[in-house]
């Protein structure tokens, strides 16, 4: 099959990539993001440029990773609005002109928000709460709401649209290995969430078995059960540091802790965990990496930094 | 003493509840977190309240099942010493699943500490999943205006709310009756302070005629009925839904009034025989007149 998937040079783009060209698909990157060696076609566009229509006008993917949505930790401002809502209705309009057969769109498992009246388990019905105590997250719950109305807009091309939980693995990459990244992690005082991840390989091996099977509709993809934070942090070798709300709020983005925006506090001090069911039973999508096992290889990776040489 | 301590790991192995290598469930019930409340509400329930069960029996073993009582008491002394029953008491073991109110996910500690021995919000997503996980929800339908009951009111019932009941129809739940006495007296309630409680982000503050609602050491009784099964979906019509609440709501009044009989002076020393399971390491002599 030919797959285009922008978005590609991502660390989880160029995972999903390296996978279906073993299986033997043809794989066609778009991407602004250099992929050096890079072993698929790739082409340096804008997705929301004309130069992108042509790659699809030329090439005629029969599916579509749409992979390049970014989030606040990555690209701050407008832009992310202009990249995560033009980009996405850019891609499904060339899908609808072009005849794409199946389009994945790749998203996330926060668009449900964290709060204290959220539920645990949310089911795919479930509408995104608590976007007043975190506006950074509007865009992509947006994404997510105008990928899905592909499904009755555009009848005649399959639409998926996922909500995949945090990723954990070798390559470091996301928002939770982003947070565990320093050697303390900071948490709030009184709180420790349960967390959801899934090891990276699950994740590509989501997307692969979507392309497969191409099941219709919205669907939370979700690996092993849910980990109290403090549990994460312990596991990947990090000391936890835990700070009153108030201070972390004034204290986030120094001292060598990780930059988050204010409402990203939230999601560290309740809980986002997703009902992972309905995509199992539409794929029989099993996990393969378990828990302990996508702890260790991000922790064999990034080791926790060894103390300063000052004492 | 010692015996409760050594006897809440022994439990808490008996617990049905899928522990993974962390020691926690999928809802992040955590074994650890409940070892050590068990043991603090063994000391409660055993020494401090001195504790009666009756009727016991009449919770399952296995299963779903929604344990449906009164408030009694303007803090969750009630909810923690049923808890501790279906702990201590009840054969196997069991871990009854409270509906928190909402303000307590926002409080540091209380939020953590709630939500690690399993009891969450009280939403209905929350409810609906946990009976269809088979597990036991304990539920207290008069909400926050229970608990806010004063000193003599403490034998009447608030008004319930109807979303137990449609929850119970729609997971075909059996209920399980209790009345709880003693609460009313532990924390004599004089007052409500809702505008302080307001400030700290809690519905109200209870005042006792000795000041703060430290809970005195008053003679407790659980009272449990026989399971109440109705017939129904969750879909009917409000007076199909209130004629059984209403039901369920005169037998728990039934067992308050069951207990008062045998409740004898305001610390409650009881004079009937006893009939509480697993009641051997309980001391031999009432106390607490």
């Amino acid at each position: 099959m030919r797959v285009l998937i922008p978005g590609i040079s991502g660390a989880m783009g160029r995972l999903v990539a390296v996978r279906l060209k073993e299986a033997g698909h043809e794989v066609i990157g778009i991407d602004r993001r250099p992929w050096p060696n890079a072993p698929v076609e790739m082409h340096d566009v804008d997705i929301r440029k004309r130069a992108a229509e042509d790659v699809f006008r030329k090439r005629r993917p029969e599916a579509v990773i749409h992979m390049a949505t970014v989030t606040s930790l990555v690209v701050p401002g407008e832009e992310r609005y202009r990249i995560n809502l033009g980009g996405t209705r850019a891609v499904f309009d060339h899908c609808r002109t072009y005849g794409v057969e199946h389009t994945i769109f790749v998203g996330r498992h926060t668009y449900y928000g964290a709060g204290s009246d959220s539920p645990l388990f949310h089911t795919e019905d479930e509408p995104p709460m608590a976007l007043q105590s975190f506006p950074e997250l509007a865009d992509l719950v947006a994404a997510d709401l105008y990928a899905a109305t592909a499904l009755w807009r555009y009848p005649e091309l399959t639409t998926t649209v996922l909500r995949l939980v945090y990723t954990l693995g070798a390559s470091g990459h996301g928002t939770l290995a982003t947070f565990l990244r320093g050697p303390r992690v900071p948490t709030l005082l009184g709180f420790d969430p349960l967390f959801q991840f899934i090891h990276e390989y699950d994740f590509v091996s989501a997307i692969c078995l979507t392309l497969e099977k191409r099941p219709r509709g919205v669907f939370n993809v979700a690996g092993p059960q849910p980990v109290p934070l403090s549990v994460i942090i312990r596991q990947t070798g990090r000391h936890i540091l835990p700070l009153p709300e108030l201070l972390v709020s004034m204290a986030i983005g120094r001292f060598g802790l990780p930059k988050l925006p204010k409402g990203a506090l939230e999601h560290i001090k309740h809980p986002v965990i997703v009902d992972g069911s309905a995509f199992k039973q539409a794929t029989a999508f099993q996990h393969k990496f378990d828990d302990a096992e996508a702890m260790r290889d991000f922790r064999e990776a990034f080791p926790p930094p060894v103390k300063g040489a000052k004492r | 003493m010692a015996s409760i301590l050594s006897d809440v790991d022994e439990r808490l192995s008996r617990l049905e509840i899928p522990f993974s290598r962390y020691g926690t469930d999928p809802y992040g019930v955590s074994r650890k977190h409940l070892a050590f409340s068990m043991k603090a509400l063994g000391i409660l329930y055993r020494y401090y309240f001195g504790v009666r069960a009756f009727g016991l029996h009449h919770v399952p073993p296995r299963g779903r099942a929604m344990l449906i009582g009164n408030h009694s008491g303007g803090i969750a002394v009630d909810g923690a010493m049923v808890i501790a029953s279906c702990f201590f008491d009840l054969e196997p073991p069991r871990l009854a699943q409270g509906m928190v109110e909402k303000f307590m996910a926002e409080v540091p500690f209380a939020s953590l500490w709630t939500s690690r021995t399993g009891q969450f919000t009280g939403l209905p997503e929350h409810a609906v999943r946990l009976l269809e996980d088979d597990r036991l929800l304990m539920v207290f339908p008069e909400g926050a205006r229970g608990t806010a009951k004063l000193f003599r009111d403490r034998h009447s019932l608030v008004n319930f709310g109807t979303g137990f009941m449609r929850l119970a129809l729609k997971t075909k739940t059996p209920i399980i009756p209790f009345g709880f006495l003693g609460g009313g007296e532990a924390v004599p309630t004089v007052m409500n302070l809702y505008g302080i409680g307001k400030l700290f982000g809690v519905p109200y503050i209870p005042v006792t005629p000795y000041g703060a609602a430290f809970p005195l050491p008053v003679r407790l009784q659980i009272h449990y009925g026989p399971p109440m099964v109705f017939s129904g979906d969750g879909t009917e019509e409000d007076e199909v839904i209130e004629g059984y609440v209403d039901e369920v709501k005169r037998t728990i009044l039934a067992l308050v009034d069951q207990g008062r009989q045998q409740r004898k002076g305001l610390l409650g020393r009881v004079t009937t025989p006893r009939e509480r399971i697993g009641a051997s390491d309980v001391p031999s002599k009432e106390g607490g007149s």
